[in-house]
């Protein structure tokens, strides 16, 4: 005898398979609307990606932690690609070295600023401290903001919410904001992206082009390090931890 | 790649272990990171076997933020109520962020003395 339909969704949407597929297809999605729509900002594949899934888990009455179940070897790999980021900052080493001052500071700059103006915000509107807390690290690659959130006490899913959320104003905005304060050095724009809007504005300035994708890439992970080993400091320094 | 995804969770193994051993706020995989990049700078064969694994792995960065993003919905009442501090928060700041970023390097690099371009670059 045939298994009903409904013992067949039953079998599936217990079984992590089920909700793994659905991520990687769902994200490809997004990508491909990404991809016709002529790269624009608001049609970031991770933002379509989430909000066919949201929808999807709320029409199925599907609880997070049964999501979780398949999605996590998606997100396990977010471990291995944070130590991987060494090789391109490694490949792209030689080129900062003549920009190697003006960039550190920069760095260091943009990156309490971040920190900083998210976190003044916040506290000026009375934001709870768990939002103030996730808010803190939006301008770092989600798997380090996660983890500094998690080892500071905060709420780490909401952290990578608005690390992803940062990421896609930024790059939304960045390419105008450049032009507007003309700054022209490929150089500059990849590296003020990067700093802001991490992975996210990496993809935005690898558009532009080559050099100012590869300043970016190198910005994000020097702001992934700076970071980890600032914020806990800053925020200690300003009495919110 | 499967000798390159050994060497990456290796490597994230020992950043784990570093940041447990002696209680660092830094998560284990950025002191995985800053152990391979200087692994690397040390044995540069390091980076060239990793090179293509590892451009793979970054060119679909994205997909890994899906699970966490997904999230979202956990946080459902938070948002509900915070939304306007969120949403000013994350544009103002990464206003802010950019343009203080841009200037600050654009000042610098505009007061250094011009260097002669090196003749040779590996």
């Amino acid at each position: 005898m045939k298994p009903a339909l409904n013992e067949i969704w039953v079998y599936l949407s217990a079984s992590p398979l089920l909700h793994l597929t659905l991520t990687v297809c769902a994200y490809l999605l997004g990508d491909w609307l990404f991809r016709r729509s002529g790269r624009k900002a608001i049609f970031n594949p991770v933002l379509l990606a989430v909000m066919t899934l949201v929808a999807l888990l709320a029409m199925t009455g599907t609880p997070y932690p049964t999501y979780f179940a398949g999605a996590q070897f998606v997100h396990f790999l977010l471990g291995p690609a944070t130590v991987a980021l060494a090789v391109p900052l490694y490949f792209n080493f030689s080129k900062l070295r003549s920009l190697l001052m003006p960039l550190s500071v920069g760095l260091f700059v943009g990156s309490v600023t971040a920190a900083l103006s998210a976190v003044g915000i916040a506290k000026l509107l009375n934001a709870s401290t768990g939002t103030t807390l996730a808010l803190a690290p939006k301008s770092v690659t989600a798997p380090v903001a996660m983890g500094i959130v998690e080892k500071l006490g905060g709420p780490p899913s909401l952290a990578a919410i608005l690390v992803v959320s940062t990421g896609i104003v930024g790059a939304a905005i960045a390419p105008a904001l450049l032009d507007w304060l003309k700054v022209r050095d490929p150089a500059i724009r990849g590296f003020a992206i990067g700093t802001t809007s991490h992975g996210i504005g990496t993809a935005r300035a690898f558009q532009e082009s080559e050099e100012a994708g590869a300043f970016a890439g190198l910005a994000m992970g020097l702001n992934a390090l700076l970071s980890s080993l600032l914020l806990p400091v800053l925020l200690y320094a300003i009495g919110l931890v | 790649m499967l000798q390159s995804f050994a060497v990456l969770l290796v490597f994230q193994l020992a950043g784990e272990a570093g940041t447990q051993a002696l209680d660092l706020a830094v998560p284990g995989p950025v002191v995985g990171m800053a152990l391979l990049f200087t692994a690397i700078a040390l044995r540069p064969g390091i980076g060239h076997a990793l090179r293509a694994s590892a451009g793979g792995l970054l060119q679909h960065l994205s997909v890994l933020f899906v699970p966490a993003g997904v999230g979202v919905m956990l946080h459902a009442a938070r948002i509900r109520e915070e939304w306007l501090t969120i949403v000013l928060a994350v544009v103002i700041g990464a206003i802010v962020t950019l343009v203080v970023t841009a200037l600050t390097i654009r000042a610098l690099s505009d007061r250094m003395p011009a260097k002669p371009v090196e003749a040779e670059e590996e």
